[in-house]
């Protein structure tokens, strides 16, 4: 049967199986609960960047009318981080304030009101200690220590890998150009505010509901810094109101909720402020780069060095995997046989950094474009020239050992050159206006989980009732981009039933099978596999029940429009719920589960946990832009954005994603930053936070290429993070093109763009951007050996449904 | 200090107790649970919390419930007739211009305003009657695709509109 036999996967239907409830106000996000005698909890922060903590006080707050619980650092002794290694975070801070909005205490009472006044009644003495608030800062100072856990100063973790080698690489070049960069901090603002309930009852049972991406992790967290068996504990993640990678750490209210909530005997719920949420962060991090490539006169590259400097905030968080991130995916989009990475992140007085959509790639891929862009010019080739004829092939290996399955970035670029017109825009339109261009890679989902351990990373239970309807029951959340839909899709397609037969229970860590959540756009493919495996499943059984009724072969049947029909006699045929009921009486009460795991892909040198995927997706984007010299105002006119997605399960889904990730990255390019002033964040507002209204977004147009992944659930790959990649360099470049100045620093904004007009005016060099990195010495790279070619000979995608 | 207010939300005459600086937003979820109404900032900045009064949108977190006594307050779960959903709400759930669905509430009655004062917007006025309301998930577009939608078939008559 050919792919475009399917009746669901791939078609326009309604977007979403979750649509009403969002429509109507049904949809109960975590602030949307109110449990009988629910109490309110409010969270103390610090006002300092860096301070010791010499004491604090509660008996004030603790005796205020209402007040039920007062908790501090001493209560939850235990620490925490997403990634096993350096566990460095408290849930209220012990002994030590590393960043302004570092939570030092919590109470529960009987109202917010009240809560708030007893959080003025907590006296804390603070010994204000000099804060560290840049890359710079923490290299020049490594006695003012944030952390004394790690070995040197204010250094988190240094990363030196040489794949095949750079110096022949170089010294085959007949050019070399060396670029630096500076890509700011900004942050998620999900419209939601961070939420949770938490309700510890009296049999010692812990329930707690939360706006997370990763429920798995919350509960591993929640058993280990309460240090009760994770038996007793339930997390269930409440619809998120987005996401972007902000709530995928376990956060400090939610451990608070739930100690409050054992003191208590009552539910507690916290809700941040929008002020708060700005001190969460885990953010984008600011990241300082230098790129040094040597190419050949075609383009082609020889080789290329690449150091990242990384300010990660007060704590770790998903900090080593950022780290790697900064240097892995540049091998995935272009042909580089030798390459040298080193990357370095540091503590820095300032909320903690983590992963923004994109993590960790976003800000190396926009140095990379740019600097090939500037490459392309200086050889006098365009910007197609240069990447067009060195692109990674489909089924290769990268040098840094990664493993391309399929491919069409050939396709991607081609389609946007084509449809924007681009070659005969390209340093051809009036002096204002300009078109950029930029290609870019990502996973569909990381290769490896967060903790070390061989089960699947995600599993999907089905039931069948006699009523013809399936439940579903999947750890996976969703939190925006549609991954209950995927499933419900996905499981209605396998049995031929129509998606609203299908009811979901998800992201509920007492009840669904793991999953290991919303982050490095893995639901799709490993949730979706997953699906597939369990209702192939079902629907054998339901098949030999039937074939048995009816004394045919079991191969002969194909279920569809809600009935078991005979290939071979389409006269036959039998409602899907009458088949289920001959089923169960077949076979007793019909489940099954099916799990994913993605294949061994990593492990051949120490770093190499981050980077490989099952599958990646590609996309390519040209910006066009009109660049106000007056005000140095940048409008993008338009963007054209062509992604590899494998295989559209959901067009106006996969639109979405694209036309979501497009805005995001029009944010960050031209407007959002995070950043301080003494200690202090600059603007916690929404207000003053800027980002994209209506009005500042243009028209989208989005080209789905479908390359059917060998692996990936009907071919698909992911489509949540990916294009926000290119979309970055692409403005950069165009607003090269309108005004010939060069922006080596993100966000490009007015003041930026003016001063670099005047520059050009003056006669001057015309760029912005840092002039330099820090002299830090690397230590020698850990060397690794080029991977023998890799090709496989997997079977054609489509071929993969029975 | 509290008081009673009393508040004709959805159709319905309802009275509550509450402390006088309240805002309707906190009423309308905390003390109606009316929670269909969301806020992304509780200060005037994102439009999330906007409801219908007397056909106007307004930022329920800006309003006081003792203001607006007496004055036709409508959330999002009275937009639907029954269970038979708006011309907008239909359209914004078929093609996913609600993603997480956070912002889409207040969306959704900034555009039916829009849509009762003027039935064939273009996209620019669009763009202007929703720009006070953000939203981090969709880029926009869908939402515009949506209002487009609903506005072609409340004039072809196909669908309810309230
Ligand atoms: S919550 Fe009212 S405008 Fe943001
Ligand atoms: S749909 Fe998520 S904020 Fe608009």
């Amino acid at each position: 049967m050919a792919a475009d036999d399917y009746t669901l996967i791939g078609r326009p239907i309604p977007a979403r199986v979750d649509g009403a409830g969002k429509v109507t106000g049904l949809t109960r996000y975590a602030d949307d609960l109110f449990p009988a005698r629910l109490l309110y909890g409010k969270l103390l922060r610090s006002p300092y960047p860096h301070a010791r903590i010499l004491r604090i006080d509660t008996c004030k707050a603790a005796a205020l009318p209402g007040v039920k619980a007062v908790i501090t650092g001493a209560d939850l002794p235990r620490p925490f981080s997403i990634m096993p290694v350096n566990q460095d975070e408290h849930a209220l801070a012990i002994d030590k304030v590393r960043y302004v909005g570092e939570p030092v205490a919590a109470v529960a009472a009987v109202d917010e009101e009240t809560a708030e006044a007893a959080l003025h009644l907590i006296e804390v003495a603070y010994e204000p200690l000099p804060p560290v608030m840049s890359i710079e800062e923490a290299l020049a100072q490594p006695d003012n220590r944030i952390h004394t856990y790690n070995r040197v100063g204010n250094v988190h973790r240094v990363v030196a890998l040489e794949f095949g080698d750079v110096e022949a690489g170089f010294a085959e070049a007949d050019y070399i150009r060396e670029d630096t960069f500076f890509f700011q901090g900004n942050t998620h603002l999900p419209m939601e505010q961070h939420a949770a309930v938490a309700h510890c009852t009296p049999d010692g049972q812990i329930t707690l509901w939360s706006a997370t991406q990763t429920p798995h992790y919350v509960h591993r967290a929640l058993a280990a810094v309460l240090d009760i068996p994770p038996s007793r504990i339930r997390v269930i993640a409440t619809p998120v109101g987005g996401g972007f990678g902000g709530k995928s750490d376990p956060f400090a209210h939610e451990f608070c909720a739930v100690k409050l909530s054992m003191l208590t005997g009552r539910p507690v719920k916290i809700c941040l402020t929008r002020e708060e949420v700005f001190y969460a962060h885990r953010g984008r991090h600011p990241v300082l780069m230098w790129i040094r490539t040597g190419v050949k006169r075609n383009g082609a590259i020889t080789a290329m060095h690449f150091k990242s400097f990384i300010d990660g905030g007060a704590y770790s968080s998903y900090g080593v995997a950022t780290t790697y991130y900064t240097g892995a995916l540049q091998t995935v989009t272009y042909r580089v046989p030798n390459y040298r990475f080193e990357g370095l992140r540091v503590f820095t007085n300032k909320p903690p950094c983590g992963p923004k959509r994109g993590h960790g790639t976003p800000q190396p891929r926009y140095a990379l474009e740019v600097h090939l862009d500037k490459i392309a010019e200086d050889l006098g080739l365009d910007p197609v020239q240069i990447r067009r004829p060195h692109l990674a092939k489909p089924f290769s290996m990268t040098v840094n050992h990664l493993r391309i399955t399929s491919c069409a970035l050939d396709e991607c670029l081609d389609a946007v050159v084509k449809r924007s017109e681009f070659l005969q825009k390209h340093r051809r339109l009036p002096f204002g206006k300009g078109v950029g261009l930029a290609c870019s890679a990502y996973l569909s989902g990381a290769g490896l989980p967060i903790y070390w351990n061989e089960m699947p990373h995600s599993g999907v239970t089905l039931q069948l009732d006699r009523s013809g309807s399936v439940c579903v029951f999947c750890g996976a959340v969703d939190i925006g981009q549609g991954s209950d839909s995927v499933l419900a899709f996905t499981v209605a397609e396998e049995l031929g039933i129509d998606p609203r037969d299908v009811r979901l229970v998800t992201a509920d860590t007492g009840i669904t099978p793991v999953d290991l959540g919303s982050y490095s756009s893995r639901v799709t493919f490993m949730a979706g596999n997953a699906a597939i495996v369990a209702a192939r499943q079902l629907r054998e059984r339901l098949f030999a029940a039937v074939a048995e009724h009816w004394g045919i072969p079991a191969r002969h049947l194909r279920a569809a429009q809600g009935r078991i029909f005979a290939v071979t006699d389409p006269s036959r045929s039998m409602p899907f719920a009458e088949a289920v009921q001959r089923a169960e009486a077949k076979f007793g009460t019909l489940s099954a589960s099916g799990s994913y795991t993605p294949p061994p892909l990593a492990g051949k040198y120490k770093g190499h946990g981050v980077g490989p995927s099952p599958a990646y997706s590609y996309t390519a984007a040209v910006a066009q832009v009109d660049v106000d010299p007056d005000t140095g105002w940048v409008t993008v006119e338009k963007v054209w954005i062509a992604h590899d997605i494998g295989k559209a399960l959901n067009p106006y889904l996969v639109e979405g994603q694209i036309e979501g990730s497009v805005y995001m990255a029009l944010g960050e390019v031209l407007m959002e930053e995070q950043v301080f002033r003494r200690g202090v964040h600059k603007f916690p507002s929404m207000l003053e936070y800027k980002s994209p209204t209506f009005l500042e977004m243009p028209e989208v147009e989005t080209i789905l290429i479908e390359s059917l992944d060998p692996e990936g659930p009907y071919g698909a790959k992911e489509a949540g993070q990916g294009p926000l990649l290119p979309v970055i360099p692409a403005v950069a470049n165009a607003v090269y093109d309108a005004i010939g100045v060069r922006l080596d620093e993100i966000p490009i904004t007015p003041e930026k763009v003016l001063k670099g007009l005047e520059l050009r005016a003056k006669g001057q060099v015309a760029r912005l951007g840092p002039r330099g990195i820090p002299a830090f010495a690397f230590p020698p790279p850990r060397c690794v050996e080029v991977p023998e070619e890799w090709l496989v000979h997997l079977p054609d995608a489509k071929t993969r449904r029975p | 200090m509290k008081t009673v207010v009393r508040l004709r939300v959805n159709g319905d005459e309802v009275e509550v107790w509450v402390p006088v600086h309240k805002t309707l937003l906190e009423v309308l979820r905390e003390d109606l649970q009316l929670t269909g109404t969301k806020h992304g900032c509780e200060l005037g900045e994102c439009g999330t919390c906007t409801v219908l009064l007397d056909g106007q949108p307004v930022l329920s977190c800006l309003v006081l419930p003792i203001e607006v006594q007496g004055q036709e307050i409508v959330t999002i779960e009275g937009v639907a007739a029954g269970s038979e959903l708006h011309a907008l709400q239909a359209a914004f759930a078929e093609l996913g211009a609600a993603q997480c669905g956070y912002c889409t509430p207040g969306m959704i009655l900034t555009a039916l305003a829009l849509l009762r004062t003027n039935p064939a917007p273009t996209r620019q006025e669009v763009k202007e009657a929703l720009a006070g309301n953000l939203c981090r998930c969709t880029g926009y577009l869908k939402i515009l695709d949506a209002v487009a939608r609903a506005a072609a078939s409340l004039k072809d008559g196909s669908s309810y509109g309230g």
